[in-house]
């Protein structure tokens, strides 16, 4: 089993707001964050992939295809986004980067592991940095066994 | 346990390249990797062994031992080569990240004298990188 990692990147807009708690509430446990005009991060994103190579090609699954699901699935509907206005997964949810890494790894699974079916591949991990001082991940383990059931 | 990882770096070129795919189907599968010419990158290695802490020592092992692995079994076989035509390892199998990662485990696993080998991980570049845990 080989885990291949490849990095993308995306911008976007986010604020850290949860109408159920009070002004000062989200002042607090958000602190600047909570800013009503919203700022933004150049994310970058980590997607991990688990298989077997396979012996004609020495490779565990086209890393074309991986760039294109990437693409279709996270980078189009994210980059140059306002997070909270402009997804509709987010207007019910807080766009933090530990609730963007739980959505991505949602997103991507199911196109992934058709894609490379034929060979076993699995999501194993999606790893979200919001600035070069904080990282967040999502591991397989921690995602349930039943596709889809995250 | 402690993880300890030590890096080392080797510049090389490569080509995907298999005889039995039809000249369409290489070009189709492996894209611009299929240029028999060949191109090159600059690879990292990060070579993770884990162990207990040593109590005199204050070290998991002598990282020097690992240092000078990396240097005489990975750096010395493929800085400044070409990969198919000077590694035998990658005379008939496609020096991908993946094959390259589990050959650098295959050559660095039976000769560390102390600590247990954890992970082998090799960028490509920094955006693409590949682990292999021995199985």
């Amino acid at each position: 089993m080989v885990y291949l990692t490849r990095r993308y990147r995306f911008s976007a807009g986010h604020r850290l707001h949860n109408d159920a708690m009070s002004a000062e509430e989200n002042r607090r446990v958000y602190g600047k964050c909570n800013n009503p005009n919203g700022h933004g991060h150049n994310y970058i994103l980590e997607v991990t992939v688990a298989g077997a190579i396979d012996p004609a090609t020495g490779m565990i699954f086209d890393l074309g295809a991986l760039d294109g699901i990437v693409a279709e699935r996270v980078l189009d509907k994210f980059d140059h986004k306002n997070l909270n206005l402009d997804m509709e997964n987010f207007r019910t949810q807080v766009p933090t980067t530990e609730n963007l890494c739980v959505e991505i790894f949602g997103l991507l699974r199911t196109p992934l592991e058709a894609a490379g079916a034929e060979r076993g591949l699995q999501l194993y991990r999606v790893r979200l940095e919001e600035t070069s001082l904080n990282s967040f991940e999502y591991v397989r383990e921690h995602a349930g066994s039943a596709k889809g059931d995250y | 346990m402690i993880y300890v990882t030590r890096r080392a770096e080797f510049c090389a070129s490569h080509y995907y390249h298999n005889p039995n795919f039809t000249p369409e189907e290489n070009r189709r599968i492996f894209g611009k990797c299929n240029n028999p010419l060949g191109h090159g990158h600059n690879y990292t290695v990060e070579a993770t062994v884990s162990g207990a802490i040593n109590p005199t020592t204050g070290m998991v092992m002598d990282l020097k031992e690992l240092k000078v692995l990396l240097e005489q079994e990975v750096v010395q076989l493929m800085d400044h080569k070409f990969l198919n035509k000077e590694v035998p390892a990658f005379a008939e199998k496609n020096p991908t990240t993946e094959n390259i990662v589990v050959e650098i485990w295959n050559l660095l696993a039976p000769k560390l004298a102390h600590g247990k080998l954890h992970r082998i991980r090799v960028y490509e570049n920094p955006d693409l990188f590949a682990d292999y845990y021995g199985e």
